[in-house]
């Protein structure tokens, strides 16, 4: 297998572009890549959307944006596994160049959430349509009842919750590409609106369009390209139950510690190697439990170890630089792609005011339906 | 929206409360060819009681335009005593009656109407009983 690298990256903001389509917003973060990376030609074409069918009423994306980046003919596929489809088409860029079909491949993410109504209905197709969506559960009521059981269990407080996305969106505030660069308080989560008890609105990551892409080729051709360029070193994905009544344990994320030991065994790195991590913090409960399936902290733990400084600056590991989904915002198919361009940034110095100090290892973990898939990328500064 | 065949092919399991015991105890109300984990063909037919208890529990305020007439209304994973995990709307219950480990008890319920010239949708609600 040949080691490969992400040598330029593009991204619209992230928020509510109205004057944005899904092809216009996959365009100019796909232009702005190749543009990034000084490459003339791609050789293929990776898409990950989870439903722009449903949101922009468009299918068939691969083809669409081969064309509107000017690259037609290429081949072009789009990829869907929920909320990790951005992680999904990065996957498979890898694998086509790890391989050695091809050396300068696209991947990109995009979803376009603002043009339709009843983008609950939407989001609820990620999980089990006749046996949990039939019987009136929301995608914030799933992970409320990972919340609910995950509380009684550890007693994690209602308080503790709320320093997820608190923590977030003073990251975001550095972050220009952010959807919501702003603080929030801990008066203002515990009053915000309830959408799923015991989680409210200032839990819940928002609806947001976006894209975002990425170039990878073999890593000893991208220094032809640029001086900035970071490698990717493991990779893992993993698959879990599709129903969340099906986990064993409700208060874990089963199919992210799968993926997790796959792209650590893959790095030959361990958990505390990581020095930063960009995590699916759909939900506040979500971070906290995806923390601990990736070892940063022992089970049951995660949400005090949070609330204690442990994620952010200065802290073991700094979770969710970016904002996170809750703060930079989180179109569904681009957020799995954009974690990279974060991760990207770090490792390259390209971070701004948000640069984590001496930043060499990155993880990033996207996260489909209520862990009914995970992708995990490890990223190595050069 | 369901037309008449989606929704004729899950009666079983919504009427009735059909269900498969797999040989690693594994119980479905899921219809399901193997045992997910195993991939084993073998299973046995059982009829769900229609009883068990409360795992974890949500009350739901904003939801899809199908169920917006029912909010606030809970939503709970329930172990029935069989052993088979399900999803289902909570009824006939306070909320303040919830919690984990209550024992409730499946009522057979409409779950929505399909507008004007749609069918009515019927399935299994849950209750609690203590």
């Amino acid at each position: 297998m040949r080691e490969v690298a992400i040598i330029g990256v593009g991204m619209t903001k992230f928020g509510e572009l109205w004057d944005q389509s899904i092809r216009d917003m996959f365009a100019e973060a796909g232009l702005k890549a190749i543009e990034n990376a000084k490459v003339d030609k791609i050789d293929a074409l990776y898409v990950g959307a989870m439903s722009s069918g449903l949101y922009a009423y468009q299918e068939h994306l691969g083809s669409l944006m081969a064309d509107y980046l000017g690259q037609v003919g290429v081949p072009a596929v789009r990829v869907e596994s929920a909320c990790a489809s951005g992680g999904q088409a990065v996957r498979l860029g890898f694998m086509d160049v790890a391989s050695g079909m091809h050396d300068i491949v696209l991947v990109g993410g995009v979803e376009k959430m603002w043009d339709v109504e009843d983008g609950t209905f939407v989001l609820a197709t990620a999980a089990d349509q006749e046996y949990e969506v039939y019987n009136g559960v929301t995608f914030p009521g799933l992970y409320a009842m990972i919340a609910r059981a995950y509380m009684d269990r550890y007693g994690l407080t209602r308080e503790e919750l709320a320093q997820v996305p608190i923590k977030n969106h003073k990251h975001a505030v550095n972050n220009p590409n952010a959807q919501y660069p702003f603080e929030i308080d801990l008066k203002q989560v515990l009053n915000s609106s309830m959408v799923a008890d015991p989680l409210r609105l200032l839990d819940c990551s928002p609806i947001t369009d976006g894209a975002a892409c990425l170039i990878l080729c073999p890593l000893d051709r991208a220094k032809e390209f640029t001086d900035k360029y970071v490698k990717i070193r493991g990779v893992g994905v993993a698959s879990g139950p599709i129903a969340l009544h099906d986990h064993k344990d409700l208060t874990r994320l089963e199919a992210v510690h799968l993926a997790a030991q796959r792209a650590y065994q893959m790095a030959g790195v361990s958990p505390n190697d990581i020095d930063f991590a960009e995590v699916h913090d759909c939900f506040s409960i979500a971070e906290i439990v995806v923390a601990e399936e990736l070892g940063f902290f022992e089970y049951g733990t995660a949400g005090k170890a949070i609330a204690e400084g442990q994620a952010t600056y200065g802290g073991k590991v700094v979770i969710n630089s970016s904002g996170g989904l809750k703060a930079k915002g989180h179109p569904v198919g681009a957020t799995g792609v954009a974690q990279l361009i974060e991760a990207y940034l770090q490792l390259t110095n390209q971070a701004g005011k948000r640069q984590v100090p001496n930043a060499r290892l990155g993880l990033t973990q996207n996260m489909g339906g209520s862990g009914g898939s995970c992708v995990i990328h490890i990223l190595e500064g050069m | 929206m369901a037309n008449s065949q989606r929704y004729t092919r899950e009666i079983p399991h919504r009427y009735r409360l059909e269900a498969q015991k797999f040989p690693s105890g594994f119980v479905s109300l899921s219809r399901r060819y193997c045992d997910p984990i195993s991939g084993k063909k073998e299973f046995e037919k059982i009829n769900l009681k229609g009883t068990g208890k409360i795992l974890t529990y949500t009350i739901i305020h904003v939801t899809s335009d199908q169920f917006k007439l029912l909010t606030p209304y809970a939503v709970a994973i329930i172990e029935t005593d069989e052993g088979a995990r399900v999803t289902a709307m909570i009824t006939d219950t306070k909320f303040e009656d919830l919690k984990i480990g209550a024992r409730v008890e499946f009522v057979f319920r409409k779950i929505m109407e399909e507008g004007a010239s749609g069918i009515i949708n019927y399935g299994y609600k849950a209750k609690v009983v203590e």
